[in-house]
């Protein structure tokens, strides 16, 4: 009997309301403590095509993909038959009694339960229209049933996410009960070999998507502006900001203190973006691919004319359209050199939901205190997927507006010139407009200037313009989330950054588990600092674990510290779906094992 | 005796030098610099301060001028086409300012024709003056959208297309303040900047502003010459204050008042045959597709709305400009976080 330690491969066809039956099911799992993680495959599409939900719970809290399920429930005829084949081996097979699974698809190592979904369904309610959705509840209560899922904190989980409409409550739950029934009364010789057992659910713990909690981290992190279009799979970001700034973000008099412009489109977005940051706002835009690559322009002016401006990149599979729905780190090499000229970004690589929160607030800092735009790296398996988490840390963190000159403090400088550096580490003091002072204004410019903002054309000015922002990177590296690092003395490094973070302890257990010792590095921001260099100096071989086909960042670590471009080996992964800890542990070891 | 010579002030005591910028690197002749001269006289007359007023612009010859008026204003001189979303952030975050953006019919009537209309839409206020020549002046003559299909190059050559007129496509897409004059034309040119910049919403005023170097010859439909042989004014603008003392006898009919939202009363006298009601959107359309048939240059205030609500009012923002919100003021308290992540539980 395995418990807590299964995977399920539910297959559905996507509109038909399979969405908030299977987040019931991984709902009540979290709740029971069970560690327990979401993944939904969706089509690109509206309605009517498959869609494929993917729950992994692991005692030890393995919750990153895995190729191969224990369960599949399948309810779609167009992919019964290629569902079959994600079963491993001693898997069970939930199908709709009418479908007929070919003799040749047949397993002898497998158990297919043909289950009477329409009558089943047919017993839960007359009501024609409603009869989709309600077969996804009659599996909930079919799985839950056999997997001993509490019946309790399963109907709990029923009234939090559908007790709105007391009908609505009444027909789900009879589903369930009647899945559950029909499980009790045919599945007592089935020997199911998978259980959830209760676990002390530590009072803090969350389950959230990876947009949500971005969202709710602008609003945590002071985020006054965004502008965006819609674009899978940044929309949920967006659109979560607007619902929570709706209920947290409303003075007394319920005006608010904030403000969404959907754009016309990405140019429009990003650039009133830089309206905002220049008039003093912390000012946001989310997208994906596509969104970004029509902001270079802007991406440039930002950098040189040094305005503070974040880009929230969920990416998805490109180049070009690509994959909408799926999961991918391809933009990142883009990101890093986002338009013509010489330019370099601050990026933020957040790997968890925990970070996402907390770089709602951090991209806003940086942007500010660097006067720069900074770029944060989200991607698809991150940011839509559900991920089990402590909840997230409320201490307030004050604001760095970075150096801003009210008109007071310039009653006390004799001069004051927009791209002077005056500290030493490149970043130049500024005023916000409406400042009354007469030292205060000055002209914004993405054409060549001095240290006074005046337009020039002059070789020196253009070059030690040039130089001071360099400085700034240097500043930057200094100000940036540093990497996290695991384990020393080992020959072998590991270097890996974003959602790969879902699959690591996972893949350190199977290594070790084999006798291969690595240590390994999360890189969590660009500046590369100290800490990388270091991990790369002392470590004989690293592989860079990336999801992307041309090792992007492996590529931005070569030309940042070519003395060590030897030692860098690429592990690369790029189909679109997350990477699993079978994949590195597997590459990893085939590498160590033919030196 | 002693001979004292005050120099004017307005009436929040500032010299008219007080508005002035650096000298203009534009080629002597250019219509812009003419603009550039309204903007100061109609700022000064406003009795607006420069320190109250946001500069913004595209690229082009048009967008290099708020270096040339104002230069203790704070300014934005953008990307090309991109002065309408520049400022929509802007004005959003920072709405306690005016803003004046001018921009060029390149920057405009193409590369920036998707945030031009998207701006009109939403009703940002904002005084958007287009210096409109036919040709991309910056890069030495091309045609721009605006040129008429009948003009022609210094180099001979045609233009092929069909123009956009910028004052009809703003009012197709809901413009709430639609005008049309030449840069030579000062006593239309002041008062209308000055009304546009009080405007409730986005003010367009497409200003034909001859480019003397590329686009001045026979042959062109926005040269000197041109305008002055097929300039049609609408009517005589003016502007009062209603404390002003002085009160002027029309003639019935002759006369249009339009009520504005700073109390003052932008008086309109009719100056052409044809009587024009500025408030009746039909008829703005109308006048301008018919002195287009008849090869006219109308210029005046076509269309003035104040009634609608900007872009600010919809978006139901606090009193306080968002930028001056401190950290107390946006961060949420942690009851209120906890109970917006008890629905993650």
């Amino acid at each position: 009997m395995k418990v807590n330690d299964f995977v399920i491969n539910i297959a559905t066809v996507n509109g038909s309301g399979s969405q908030s039956a299977n987040n019931v099911l991984l709902r009540s799992l979290f709740r029971m403590g069970v560690p327990v993680g979401g993944k939904n495959i969706f089509p690109s599409n509206i309605a009517g095509l498959p869609t494929w939900f993917w729950i992994r719970a692991n005692p030890q809290g393995f919750v990153g993909r895995k190729p191969l399920a224990d369960i599949v429930v399948t309810l779609n005829p167009q992919t019964f038959k290629e569902d079959l084949k994600t079963l491993a081996s001693g898997g069970f097979y939930f199908y709709p009694s009418t479908f007929v699974i070919p003799e040749e698809l047949k397993r002898p190592d497998i158990t297919c339960v043909p289950v009477p979904f329409k009558q089943l369904t047919d017993e839960s309610t007359d009501i024609g229209k409603i009869k989709k959705l309600v077969t996804n509840m009659v599996y909930v209560g079919l799985l839950a049933e056999i997997l001993k899922i509490d019946s309790s904190i399963l109907d709990q989980v029923l009234r939090d996410q559908l007790g709105k409409k007391a009908s609505v409550l009444e027909v789900n739950q009879k589903a369930v009960a009647i899945g559950a029934k029909y499980a009790r009364d045919n599945f007592a010789q089935l020997n199911f070999s998978f259980k959830a057992e209760k676990k002390d659910l530590p009072k803090d713990k969350i389950i959230i998507d990876g947009n949500s909690a971005a969202a709710l981290g602008l609003v945590q992190g002071g985020c006054t502006f965004a502008s965006w279009y819609p674009i899978t799979p940044s929309t949920s970001m967006m659109e979560g900001f607007i619902k929570f700034a709706d209920k947290l973000r409303k003075d007394e008099s319920g005006k608010n203190k904030y403000a969404v412009v959907q754009a016309e489109d990405e140019l429009a977005a990003f650039t009133m973006v830089l309206g905002a940051g220049w008039a003093g706002a912390r000012a946001i835009t989310a997208t994906s691919g596509p969104g970004m690559s029509l902001m270079a322009e802007a991406a440039g002016y930002a950098y040189y004319a040094e305005v503070p401006s974040v880009l929230w990149n969920v990416q998805r599979v490109g180049p070009s359209t690509g994959l909408p729905t799926r999961t991918l780190q391809g933009d990142l090499m883009s990101a890093a050199q986002l338009s013509h000229g010489d330019k370099k970004h601050p990026i933020l690589l957040p790997g968890t939901v925990q970070e996402c929160f907390e770089f709602g607030q951090t991209c806003f800092d940086l942007a500010e205190g660097l006067q720069q735009l900074v770029i944060v790296m989200s991607d698809l398996d991150l940011g839509m997927n559900m991920w089990s988490s402590d909840s997230f840390d409320l201490t307030p963190r004050p604001y760095n507006r970075g150096k801003v000159l009210s008109a007071e403090a310039l009653e006390k400088v004799t001069t004051f010139e927009r791209y002077r550096d005056i500290d030493g580490d490149g970043i130049p003091y500024r005023t916000l407009p409406g400042n009354k002072h007469p030292k205060a204004p000055f002209f914004t410019r993405g054409s060549g200037h001095n240290a006074k903002a005046q337009y020039t054309e002059n070789a020196d000015e253009h070059f030690e313009n040039m130089q001071r922002l360099s400085l700034k990177w240097e500043t930057a590296k200094k100000m940036v989330p540093a990497p996290i690092v695991k384990g020393s003395g080992n020959k072998v490094g590991l270097v890996y950054y974003g959602s790969t973070e879902a699959v690591m302890e996972e893949t350190l257990f199977e290594l070790t588990q084999k006798g291969q010792k690595v240590d390994t590095l999360r890189i969590r921001a660009i500046p590369f600092g100290a800490q990388v260099e270091e991990f790369l100096k002392n470590h004989e071989t690293i592989y860079v674990v990336e999801q992307n086909r041309d090792a992007q960042m492996k590529s931005l670590l070569v030309m940042e510290f070519p003395q060590f471009a030897a030692k860098l080996k690429s592990m690369v992964h790029f189909d679109g779906t997350p990477i699993t800890a079978d994949l590195i542990t597997h590459k990893l070891l085939t590498s160590e094992r033919s030196h | 005796m002693e001979a004292t010579t005050t120099v004017p002030t307005n009436k929040i005591g500032l010299e008219k030098k007080a508005y002035a910028g650096s000298a203009s690197t534009l080629c002597t002749g250019c219509g812009h610099d003419m603009i550039s001269n309204h903007v100061i006289t109609a700022c000064y007359q406003s009795d607006i301060h420069p320190n109250q007023v946001a500069k913004m612009s595209g690229i082009g010859c048009s967008s290099k001028i708020p270096a040339y008026f104002m230069s203790s204003s704070f300014a934005f001189n953008s990307m090309h086409g991109r002065m309408a979303p520049i400022s929509t952030g802007a004005k959003v975050v920072k709405p306690d300012m005016f803003y004046l953006g001018v921009s060029g019919d390149g920057d405009t009537a193409s590369i920036g024709l998707g945030g031009f209309v998207h701006l009109i839409r939403r009703n940002l206020p904002i005084c958007y003056i287009i210096a409109d020549n036919g040709v991309y002046g910056l890069t030495k003559g091309q045609f721009s959208a605006t040129a008429e299909m009948s003009s022609v190059l210094k180099t001979g050559e045609k233009n092929l297309f069909h123009s956009i007129d910028v004052c009809s496509l703003a009012l197709e897409v809901g413009c709430t303040f639609v005008a049309r004059s030449f840069s030579g034309d000062a006593k239309q040119m002041v008062p209308l900047i000055q009304a546009a910049l009080r405007h409730n919403g986005t003010a367009v005023i497409d200003v034909v502003s001859p480019c003397i170097t590329f686009n001045n010859h026979d042959g062109s439909t926005k040269s000197y010459s041109y305008v002055k042989e097929h300039d049609v004014v609408l009517q005589e603008l003016g502007l009062i204050q209603h404390t002003d003392e002085q009160t002027v006898d029309y003639a019935e009919g002759e006369v249009q008042k339009v009520e504005l939202n700073d109390g003052r009363e932008l008086v309109l006298r009719k100056l052409d045959s044809r009587a024009h009601n500025v408030q009746d959107r039909a008829a703005a359309f109308k006048v301008l597709h018919e002195s287009q048939e008849q090869g006219e240059l109308l210029t005046g205030l076509f269309y003035v709305n104040e009634q609608q609500e900007s872009l600010l009012q919809k978006l139901n923002l606090t009193q306080k400009p968002l930028v001056e919100l401190q950290d107390a003021e946006l961060r949420p308290t942690s009851e209120q976080m906890q109970k917006i992540l008890g629905d993650f539980r």
